[in-house]
């Protein structure tokens, strides 16, 4: 079969070639340019003009920078916070959800419900019912990054719990119960089966829901756009959101956005690399 | 699932008494904490019957005399204000042609770089997983200025868009599964007098069948919920979809209209939840075998 796909290029044209052509157009090309523009002041691609690392420079110098970095900081603490309160959750939920008790399936098949319906209508949906509650201080989402940081909180929580809880209920039931029959047989009370046996057991789920939960975290645009918007003077705004707002809410700055999303994909790539990297030496072991 | 339950009921028998009591306390407790979960989706059909000021003032409060508009906000959602079919039109040719694309031509992307032991299929393979980590913000601007220039931004040709920025995950999931694919089964169809397309489309699409599922299901949640790649792509003065009319009408036009936003919600949300619940089991599945580790 290979010599043969191999020596006509008719079965490269025809099984190869449209997704490589696609993949020039929606990858490759754009990454490229991306690249090369963030070296360069423009406001469309026939006005390029090389201007070496001054964009990149302009990211961190006076009010910029200090917007940047608060950005930054805001985004990190966010994916922290964001990773281990929805793990955690997910876990004791899907652990209990793993006991037979009535309603099991119907909980699972709720708490799953809001990932179906994307960042735009649950920001919408989470605006609405925390401004509605927050008009009786006087307040709104915007109004303080404190505000705007534990609605976007509660808004990942409410949506990925669902998500990661399904991953850990698989992992859950691949641990055998013959295992912890044998421990509770031999004196281990039940934090200790949970400690030593279920959760070293379940290690490839939590390490493949902490990846999934903080690049999610890193990456997130859709629902801080939709709920606060960034806030008042960016005091809610996170680093994908910052970056959309330096291409297309200011005028000259485009470039200044292509090297704050170069710097970006190198902090995204870097985390998920290094992520990948632990969980594979932990295999390993 | 069906281990579980029989190894339970073996221990049920011996503490039944004690465990039935705990097992209510459960219950009790998530149906408790379920009402978070399914409070907001209410809520929003609830205000769905509101005037567009008590929605934004008291959105708790069920519609009284003052505040009940009837089916108003659908009307304006669909005939005035909104225009809200023909973006939810847009959202269903874009989503069904972009997984259709996606399937056939990545799992036939997928077999040819399994099968064909090459350096440029290796090359592309590798491409297309490091096309995965990197954030869409890195692609946006000179890819929509791409698009726009090779006159990719209508409903219909957009999933070329999707084509290319989706081949990682997908391309991913498909190869995953052909290393398991052992290449006796095609070689008796080879035997046989097949050439690699019938080969391909008559013995080794019908075993692919459960990753296409998961697959397909993966991008469709993908795709239909993508709010910025559309926006940035598509010709917004004409084709909208579903996220972009919902934050399009949020947008600075003095007043929201949260009626038409409420109504329109209620119409996109209550089909999404029907085909959940019928195609639930193929959506954990799809969602399990997208988490294998990448």
């Amino acid at each position: 079969m290979e010599k043969i796909m191999k020596k006509n290029p008719g079965y490269f044209c025809l099984f190869l070639l449209p997704t490589l052509l696609a993949f020039m157009i929606g990858f490759v090309v754009p990454f490229g340019m991306g690249i090369y523009m963030s070296f360069c002041k423009f406001n469309t691609l026939k006005d390029l003009d090389w201007v070496g690392f001054e964009n990149y420079s302009k990211i961190f110098m006076a009010d910029e920078g200090e917007i940047v970095i608060n950005s930054f900081w805001f985004t990190a603490l966010f994916a922290l916070v964001s990773t281990v309160a929805i793990n955690v959750i997910a876990f004791m939920v899907a652990v209990l959800l793993t006991k037979n008790f009535g309603g099991t399936n119907i909980f699972r098949t709720i708490f799953f419900m809001p990932n179906l319906l994307g960042g735009v209508l649950l920001g919408t949906i989470w605006k609405i019912l925390l401004n509605g509650i927050l008009i009786s201080f006087k307040e709104t989402l915007t109004t303080s990054g404190i505000n705007g940081f534990i609605g976007l909180l509660i808004l990942m929580i409410w949506q990925q719990v669902g998500y990661m809880m399904i991953i850990y209920v698989a992992g859950l039931q691949g641990v055998s119960d013959d295992l912890k029959e044998a421990a509770k047989i031999d004196g281990a009370d039940s934090k200790q089966i949970l400690f030593r046996i279920t959760i070293p057991l379940v290690m490839p789920s939590i390490s493949m829901c902490t990846f999934l939960t903080l690049t999610n975290g890193f990456k997130l645009f859709d629902q801080n756009l939709t709920l606060t918007s960034g806030g008042l003077q960016h005091n809610s705004e996170m680093l994908a959101l910052n970056i959309y707002n330096t291409f297309y809410s200011r005028v000259g700055w485009k470039g200044v956005g292509q090297a704050k999303a170069v710097l970006f994909f190198l902090l995204v790539g870097a985390i998920a690399i290094a992520q990948l990297k632990m969980t594979q030496s932990k295999e390993a072991d | 699932m069906a281990d579980n339950n029989l190894t339970n009921i073996k221990s049920d028998d011996e503490i039944k008494v004690k465990r039935k009591k705990s097992d209510i306390i459960f219950t009790v407790v998530f149906s408790i904490i379920s009402i978070f979960w399914v409070y907001p989706l209410l809520m929003v059909l609830i205000n769905s019957f509101k005037t567009k000021l008590s929605i934004g003032s008291t959105p708790f409060n069920l519609p009284d005399e003052t505040t009940f508009v009837g089916l108003d906000n659908y009307d304006q959602a669909v005939n005035t204000k909104m225009d809200f079919f023909s973006a939810l039109i847009n959202s269903l040719i874009i989503t069904i042609l972009s997984v259709a694309l996606i399937l056939l031509c990545t799992s036939m992307c997928a077999y040819f770089v399994i099968r064909v032991n090459a350096w440029y299929t290796k090359a592309f393979y590798y491409l297309c997983l490091f096309s995965m980590i990197v954030p869409f913000q890195m692609i946006m601007f000179p890819l929509s200025k791409v698009t726009d220039m090779l006159g990719l931004n209508s409903p219909f040709l957009i999933p070329i868009v999707y084509l290319g920025f989706g081949a990682g995950t997908a391309l991913f999931m498909f190869t995953n599964f052909l290393k398991s694919v052992p290449l006796e089964i095609e070689e008796a169809a080879m035997i046989d007098g097949c050439g690699p397309i019938r080969t391909f489309f008559s013995v080794v699409l019908p075993i692919m069948k459960p990753t296409i599922i998961s697959v397909g299901i993966l991008e469709t949640m993908w795709i239909w919920n993508d709010y910025l790649l559309p926006y940035l792509v598509l010709n917004i003065r004409y084709y909208k979809t579903v996220p972009i009319v919902i934050q399009y009408f949020q947008g600075s036009f003095g007043q929201v209209e949260w009626g038409a936003i409420m109504a329109s919600m209620v119409i996109t949300i209550t089909p999404i939840v029907i085909l959940y619940l019928c195609l639930q089991k193929h959506i954990v599945k799809g969602v399990l075998s997208g988490a294998v580790k990448g």
